[in-house]
């Protein structure tokens, strides 16, 4: 048995009755640290709409306060904000899955399930107590995953923790949850790592219908082989079988969850890490042992390639960085374009995962500006990612004044010939107190077609919406923040991660719960391009698996381009008042007369590309009325 | 199986250091409170902490202390752009951290070294020793990383820096195997974090290392 071939099948957690036990922080608890909730909830903000952000900026200088702090809103509307319940209050919320009508939000003291049907009014339909951090949770058709690392989880979702240095009621690793009935979700089995599960990504083979695969990432240390047998610490060059250097690659069969079971460990670090001290100066990199010694995959599996060696000679790379990442933070899949971005510590990777079981690395990239490679985040198109570098691990005060805006910033990169070419930096840009905990962190793009747009959470710091079409000149479009959670004292809070899914942008506040926003009309994204925006809906979403957003033909869309036209100058302006009455004439029509209205506008922008100065916005509107027309 | 309350907890760290003979103390121990530090809120203490937490918060001060005292020679003895600016980071990322290690003793009413706080005192059975953290420049490698100058300092600074760093990540190694230990997410995240985060800087070191041995131009 390898390590991690302990599966739910041996260890079936008890009825989520049974706990919480005696003792512990379940019972024994002190006075609540968390101020009571006032009997009203503070009325979000009027935002502030504008083409330029007030000055001096809002974010600056608010007062602070645990549910009643004062907010800055620009370009952006808070719609509602919905506390946890009072068991969760004080213990930090993480990540949002969605499904349905759901929003399934971590929290490392269980999960909550949020019926967000109604946005000014989330209601909380079920919570699961299962402490751990951090709690991480995706979600794939009736089953939903839950990344457990911290040490004082426990396999039972017991509350009182694990003190014990070596203990079998310890899991780190992924928890499996049917969700079929949400109201009443059932623990299913659970796979154990060596590292545990820092968080994780949910990556679907269209091989392999049968089953969802769980790319494992961890920043922690190797557990003890006492613990979980197999588990072996250490750099490659001493031992081969570590359990670092490596993503686990877990293989969930949806109709037997609980058979779930590692069966790959792909090497994706491979010679990214030679260790320096034993490069001979001048002579270029020592390459690291082929990496054929992987442990092999729990029996009855299907047999891993094992390590999945980069393609040899990397052209300029030869001497290459002599140490490399022995981990993830986060992997970003993008299924579509056959890529994934994997953060991971040192360095951003570029992944090929066509062979889902298999990623393997095309590229890296290292910076000297950037301290820790968290999480990547696709354009659309796949030709850009954006690696964002969580320096302090989320809980330092990084956007002081002194803070550089180069730090603690996301790095924009294209994606040219599988290769990633770094071109600027983008970081939310107000100024914020030592008691903000505040860098950049988890976000999601928001489906405007044409151009690629950004929310993004920087915990304290608020959340920032930006623009980086241009990839050498991103720019802030719309934010909201808060004051600090205390004055005089760093408190964890903000937005752990904010995502657009169905027309609005829910975040998950660490300490205040679940917040809720809409994009409103403003001169840098106009109600058409909002509207475009909503036509695109997931029936789930999970932040680390992204998919191909396509918009359906709509009246909004075509609108959306003129827009966009009208902003870069690319179309005359009598051109432009031109398409737009003929545009409203065909969607007054029907059928064939609404055909031909379009097919006639469509020849005419047609006719109008060479003489513009944004052609290939001119094709997209092309495009988008053939589609109307057809 | 051991399910502690913040009291019995506190109860069975100070009986540990009763019976113990061998036990660890900070120089400048008790600095608790300076000016602008944030007053102690005993109430926001949730989760059980061990002896073992106590004491990895207490050494890791005077282990960042030294970071600090190492980097902030980086300008003056004329280290390369590139370390000058990994310092600068460095500097804030280890000053907030021992803010936060502060503020988390103080909240658990336990001692405080002060955040300059550069060696230990061991105790051991009524002889005082100094004593340092593991990966810890000694004080003659100290002196000599202060008489360094250029190319040189740059050397024995990212030396001396990957063993401090190294020495950190083994702190957390021990934390992580002592009986009680991280159950509480304020450490658990913080040591997690210095073994992400340092386990990340030590990459870039090495890198810079190399390239130093390399002769490649500066």
């Amino acid at each position: 048995m390898t390590a991690t071939a302990v599966t739910a099948a041996q260890q079936a957690p008890p009825p989520q009755a049974a706990q919480p036990p005696a003792g512990g922080r379940g019972q024994a608890a002190p006075p609540p640290p968390v101020p009571a909730l006032p009997a009203t909830m503070p009325a979000p903000v009027t935002p502030t709409i504008s083409a330029t952000a007030p000055t001096p900026d809002a974010r600056v200088g608010l007062r602070a306060g645990y549910w009643d702090a004062a907010q800055a809103a620009w370009n952006m509307r808070l719609v509602s904000n919905t506390p946890p319940p009072e068991a969760y209050r004080g213990i930090t919320s993480s990540d949002l899955a969605f499904t349905g009508k759901y929003v399934v939000q971590g929290n490392y003291h269980g999960i909550l399930f949020w019926d967000v049907s109604n946005p000014t009014r989330p209601v909380l339909v079920k919570d699961y107590v299962c402490p751990a951090s951090q709690n991480d949770v995706s979600v794939y058709k009736h089953l939903l995953f839950v990344s457990s690392e911290g040490t004082g989880a426990r396999l039972d979702c017991g509350t009182q923790g694990v003190p014990e240095p070596v203990s079998k009621e310890r899991i780190r690793g992924i928890r499996i949850f049917d969700i079929s009935t949400i109201s009443n979700p059932k623990y299913v089995g659970n796979v154990q790592t060596c590292r545990g599960s820092h968080t994780h990504t949910v990556a679907e083979d269209p091989n392999d219908k049968e089953a969802v695969y769980v790319y494992i990432s961890g920043s922690a240390g190797v557990r003890s082989a006492e613990e979980l047998p197999g588990c072996a610490d250490g750099n490659m060059a001493e031992n081969p079988e570590t359990s670092r250097f490596r993503v686990e690659v877990i293989r969930v069969p949806l109709a037997n969850p609980e058979k779930a079971a590692v069966v790959n460990y792909a090497r994706i670090f491979n010679d990214l890490a030679p260790p320096p001290r034993r490069v001979e100066p001048g002579r270029g990199g020592a390459a690291t042992p082929p990496p054929t010694g992987a442990t092999p995959p729990p029996a009855g599996v299907t047999p891993p390639a094992g390590a999945t060696p980069p393609a040899a000679g990397r052209g300029g790379r030869a001497g290459g960085p002599p140490t490399g990442p022995n981990q993830c933070h986060d992997i970003t899949t993008y299924p579509e374009a056959g890529l994934a971005g994997g953060a991971c510590g040192g360095y951003g990777l570029l992944l090929d995962i066509r062979e889902v079981a298999h990623p393997v690395r095309m590229d890296f990239a290292g910076d000297p500006n950037m301290s820790f490679w968290h999480s990547a985040t696709f354009n659309n198109d796949g030709t850009k990612v954006l690696f964002s570098d969580e320096w302090g691990g989320g809980r330092a005060p990084r956007c002081r004044a002194e803070d550089r805006l180069e730090w603690g910033a996301n790095a924009l990169f294209t994606v040219e010939r599988g290769k990633l070419v770094f071109h600027s930096y983008y970081k939310m840009p107000a100024p914020q107190t030592e008691w903000e905990n505040c860098v950049a962190h988890n976000g999601s793009l928001i489906p405007i077609p044409g151009r690629d747009v950004m929310v993004q959470g920087f915990y304290q710091g608020g959340i920032t919406v930006f623009d980086w079409t241009d990839i050498k000149k991103p720019i802030e479009i719309a934010y909201f923040d808060r004051g600090p959670l205390e004055d005089g004292r760093l408190t964890s809070a903000g937005s752990w991660s904010v995502y657009w899914h169905n027309g609005y942008i829910y975040s998950s506040e660490i300490a205040r719960g679940l917040d809720i926003y809409e994009l409103v009309q403003t001169p840098h994204i106009s109600q058409n391009e909002i509207d475009a925006a909503k036509t695109v809906v997931f029936a789930e979403a999970n932040a680390q698996e992204q998919k191909r957003i396509t918009w359906p033909p709509s009246f909004a869309k075509a609108r959306a381009f003129l827009d966009q036209l009208e902003r870069s100058n690319g179309m005359s302006a009598q051109n432009l008042s031109a398409a737009r009455e003929s545009l409203a004439a065909a969607e007054k029509a029907t059928g064939a007369a609404r055909r031909s209205a379009l097919e006639q506008l469509s020849t005419r922008v047609n006719s109008q590309v060479t003489g513009s100065s944004d052609q290939a916005k001119m094709k997209m509107l092309v495009d988008a009325l053939n589609e109307l027309a057809r | 199986m051991l399910i502690m309350t913040r009291h019995v907890l506190r109860t069975m760290c100070v009986g540990a250091v009763l019976v113990a003979t061998f036990t660890v103390i900070p120089i400048a121990a008790e600095a608790r409170q300076l000016p602008g530090d944030p007053r102690p809120r005993p109430e926001l203490v949730r989760q059980p902490y061990s002896k073992a937490d106590v004491e990895f918060m207490q050494g890791m001060i005077p282990h960042h202390a030294q970071a600090l005292v190492m980097c902030g020679m980086a300008k003056p003895n004329g280290a390369n752009a590139q370390l000058q600016l990994l310092c600068e980071r460095m500097s804030i990322s280890q000053k907030d951290e021992i803010a936060m290690m502060r503020t988390w003793l103080r909240d658990r009413a336990q001692t405080v070294p002060a955040p300059d706080a550069t060696h230990m005192t061991m105790d051991h059975g009524g002889m005082k020793h100094d004593m340092l953290m593991p990966g810890m420049l000694t004080d003659d490698e100290l002196a000599a990383l202060r008489r360094a100058r250029g190319k040189e300092w740059d050397r024995l600074f990212l030396v001396g820096m990957i063993k401090h760093h190294q020495g950190a990540i083994n702190m957390v190694d021990v934390l992580f195997k002592s009986h009680g230990a991280a159950q509480d997410d304020d450490i658990y995240l913080f040591a997690s974090d210095v073994f992400a985060d340092q386990t990340a800087e030590i990459e870039r070191m090495e890198l810079m290392l190399a390239s130093l041995g390399g002769g490649q131009s500066q």
